[in-house]
Formats: structure tokens, sequence, C-alpha cells
């Protein structure tokens, strides 16, 4: 498996805000890497480090074993996430520009697409013009995707297509990083980097990333109440239609509960990926 | 509370203004409580960035008669709940995304309205942030309100206790999450292949979901419980189908 992004005690500062900090990450040909972190933890930094748009302040970012620089950007795909793609240019003439631009002018275009060749831009639905972005992105085979929130916005069946996308070129051999608010998107990359204060806090896959976190389960009848209950003690408690999920200790709970007449059933069961996330994201320990 | 799914162009924000009563409607009929005891929160604003968040307390406030006392006490309950008591003199346009968002519910909140309308309430937040936020609003359901929202993250409809799929300006599908589940017709099977499978399949991480409407599932394909986001596609690539 070869190593296609290799960043190694990366550092970024400016001033006195450390953006990025002594971060390690690596993405291998054929891997999907989920770059998580709340907003303003340092993902589209370490990115633009990556792209060779800013240089670091101390460490390395090796693309295909280099720094970055015109040649190895020849062999990038990447997508922000605000597509860049021309608005008030056709997709066809959205094509030619950039496989020229790239040199891959032979490529041909995916039927998906082809389809709306003629029209602008600015007037295909969302999910359309990410599949373009998508394309227009891919269209020189990059060996290595950068997607920043590949599929914000987008509906459901739209974002398995571009997924499909995504899984066709990893299997072709290319890596790709994506950053992801959306943890069902999360869910479906090889490894995750969990990002928080411009540090690494967590990696690994799905699994690895819950650990053995868990939350406690409240079924009770009086589920308003029950929120309340918990809502008043600062707890940060997540209703999902009648059920209460909330970190803690089950006795805690069961405490509070009965102090206020409130019967129900408490367990504890695994976190899920968002509840682990929001854990390592807020510092909380390993339970 | 109620949760409408879709993507970008589905209707869902047309669905809330027409629910508010901001469009006219071509047929049909929304019922809903009066404009005062509603409080409707649309996708990109929500709150002025030229004011600071005590003006945006209190310019919401006069429009819906929260004044004095009333407003000095709900809106400290409020500011302190969302975590920005100390950022009364910021401006709004100065505050995080994140931090906006829940301003901006803080403020439709501020009267205790009887329906709460949040257009996309969590689009581009965090996953901290959005907790912080459906904590909120999940509180004011607790406190008797009713909530209507409108996401593009299927997982969030968990939170609802009634979900709408919406796609096309058409309803595909509504219920609670496991009545949507439980509705799924046919089979579905995970297939573990490189190669796409016949039939009505798209990728989940490396492998194939494959969904067959008469349960005729290829061979090889491993059957499986729906999920919920299985559910939702399925019931988009049904809609497909049909039209």
């Amino acid at each position: 498996m070869a190593m296609l992004a290799q960043v190694r005690s990366l550092t970024m500062r400016f001033g006195a805000l450390t953006a990025v900090d002594s971060v390690d990450l690596s993405v291998n040909s054929g891997e999907v890497v989920g770059l998580l972190g709340a907003n303003g933890a340092g993902k589209t930094t370490l990115i633009r480090l990556l792209l060779g748009l800013l240089r670091p302040w101390s460490g390395e970012a090796l693309l295909f074993g280099a720094l970055p620089s015109m040649s190895t950007r020849r062999r990038l795909g990447y997508v922000p996430q605000t597509l860049g793609l021309y608005d008030d240019m056709t997709v066809q003439e959205n094509w030619t520009f950039t496989t020229a631009a790239f040199g891959s002018a032979r490529a041909c275009m995916p039927a998906g697409i082809s389809g709306s060749r003629k029209e602008l831009v600015g007037t295909l639905p969302l999910g359309l013009q990410r599949r373009v972005a998508f394309a227009v992105a891919f269209s020189h085979k990059p060996d290595l995707l950068v997607l920043d929130e590949p599929t914000s916005g987008v509906g459901p069946l739209s974002r398995a297509r571009l997924w499909q996308d995504i899984r066709e070129s990893a299997e072709h051999g290319a890596g790709a990083l994506v950053t992801t608010h959306n943890m069902e998107e999360a869910e479906q990359c090889d490894r995750l980097v969990v990002m928080v204060g411009g540090r690494v806090a967590a990696e690994g896959t799905v699994a690895e990333v819950i650990g053995s976190r868990t939350v406690v389960q409240v079924t009770c009848d009086d589920w308003r109440r029950a929120f309340a209950v918990l809502d008043a003690e600062g707890l940060v408690v997540q209703a999902q239609g009648d059920v209460l999920r909330v970190p803690g200790s089950p006795k805690q709970v069961e405490a509070l509960l009965a102090r206020h007449d409130l019967r129900g059933a408490v367990a504890t069961v695994p976190a899920n990926l968002e509840e682990a996330f929001v854990s390592v994201a807020s510092g909380q320990s390993r339970r | 509370m109620s949760v409408v799914v879709g993507g970008d162009g589905a209707g869902k924000s047309t669905l809330l203004r027409a629910l508010v009563g901001l469009v006219r409607l071509s047929s049909g009929i929304a019922r809903r409580p009066s404009k005062r005891e509603i409080g409707y929160v649309p996708a990109t604003a929500g709150l002025y960035v030229d004011l600071t968040v005590d003006e945006n307390l209190a310019f919401s406030g006069r429009a819906y008669g929260v004044v004095g006392s009333a407003l000095v006490k709900r809106s400290t309950e409020l500011l302190e709940r969302i975590g920005l008591a100390d950022a009364r003199t910021r401006l709004g346009g100065q505050l995080s995304g994140g931090m906006r968002r829940k301003l901006a519910v803080g403020i439709g909140l501020l009267h205790r309205p009887a329906l709460l309308v949040l257009d996309e309430p969590t689009t581009g937040v965090d996953p901290v942030s959005r907790a912080e936020l459906w904590r909120l609003v999940s509180a004011a359901a607790a406190d008797g309100t009713a909530v209507v929202a409108t996401t593009t993250y299927v997982g969030e409809a968990h939170r609802a206790s009634t979900v709408m799929l919406l796609e096309q300006g058409r309803s595909i599908a509504t219920g609670s999450p496991s009545d949507i589940i439980a509705a799924v017709p046919g089979k579905l099977g995970v297939v573990r292949s490189t190669s796409q499978p016949e039939g009505l399949s798209w990728r989940w991480g490396t492998t194939w979901r494959v969904w067959a409407p008469c349960d005729d599932l290829p061979e090889g394909a491993e059957p499986r419980q729906p999920e919920f986001e299985d559910a939702v596609i399925i019931a988009a690539l049904a809609d497909e189908q049909k039209v």
C-alpha cells in the first residue's frame, strides 16, 4: 500500500493561535480517511497545508513523498465545500476548462452528467452540481482525493451515489481524505481522524473511536418531565422520540429520577459515533 | 417533534413557509396557531448581524409583546441556556455559525410559542453545537412546544416522533422512524464485491446494499434488516422507479 499523503509533526500558527498542533496523519492507496472535528478544530488549515496553499510553521506535509508543488497538484483531485465550479459556465465548459488545465482533455464525461452538458452549472440542483464537481475533480484520475464536506445539503440517494464515486476511485488505488460533519457519512470511512483544538484527539476505525464509551438510556412514561429533570442538572441530554440518552453514570441518573418520583428503565448502552465524537470533542474522559 | 428530511430542492423551506403562512397555497389547507403563537426560524437568517445579541432579543421581544421585566427575565434565561450570557453586547455577525444558529432558535423561543418552526437549524453546524442545539429544542418540546424542523442529515430524524421524507415537493414516506423501517417493501441484502450487483443497489462503505422490491435478492446477497438510513434510500429509489 503506497503512502499518498503523509503529515509529520505538522504545526501551523497564526499569531497567538496554534491552528494545527503537531499533527501526524497518513492516507494510503485504496483508503478513505474521514477527518472529523468541530468548527475551528483545524481541519481546513490542515487541508490547506496538505494542498500546499499554506507553508507549515514546523513539521512537514508530504504528497506522494515530496513537498507540495505543481507536479504533486497534478495528481490531486480537490473538491472544496464551495465546489470550485464556474456557475456561469455550462457543464461542458467547466469540464473542458478543467481537463485542459490538468492535461487530461481526452477524458470522457461520465454518463450521469453528460445529459446536462449544455446547462449552466448555476441552474442545476445542488445534488447534480456536486456530481459535476466530483466528475471534474476525478477527470484526470487523481491518486489522492481531498473532499471538503462532499455531500453537504444533498438528499440521501444523491449522497449514496456520490459515495459510489468515492469508493470506485479507492478501488482503483486512489486514497481519499474526506471532512464531514455527517456521522452517517463518517461511518462509511475506513479510518477516522478526530481533531480537537488543532490536535489529533482520537483515531482509528469507527469502533475504535467509539471504544468502550457508553451512554445512559432512559425510557420513562413521562419523558418530558424526565428530560426537564436531567436537563436542569446540566447534563447534555438528547431525546430520540420519547427515549432519552445522556452521558454519565446510570446510578446518578437513577438517583435523579427517583428524587423526582419518576419511574423508568435506565440502561447503559454503547455510545454511537456522534455521542463518542461529542465526548472526545468536549474533552470528557474515556469511560 | 416532527422532522422533515430531504435534500436541497426537495421543498422543505416552501413546506415550512406554507405552514406558517408566508406563501399562499395553490390548494389544500394549512391549520396553524395564530402568528403570535408561532416561532419561525428561517434557514439563512433568524437574526440581524448588525444588531447586538441584546438588541436582537429586544427587537423580537417588541414584535411579540415581550417587553420590560418579562424581556429581561426571559432573555437572561435563554442566554444562559445557550451559553451567550457574556456576549450580550456582541454583534450577531461576530458570532460563530453554531452560536448564531443557537441565538436564532433562542429568539424563536423568546415569546414561548405554541409552535416552533425551524428550517435546517443544524446544516453546517458541527456535531458539538448540534447536540447543544437539539438539547435546547428538545427542552422546548418537553415544555409542551410543538416543534417542526427540517434537516438534510438522515441521522437527525431519530430525534423525532414523526418523520416526513420529502423528495421533489412530494412526501414519499411519513411515520415514526420505526414505522418507516417497518413499511419497507421487499428485501434488503448486502453484497461484498467490488462490482455493482444486479438490481437496485447503492454503496455502503466497502460493501453494496441491494434492494429487491419483489423479494428476489440476487445470488450471494446476504439478507439484512433495514436500518433507518436504508429505509430512506429505498423510499427514494422506489419513488424514482415510479416517476
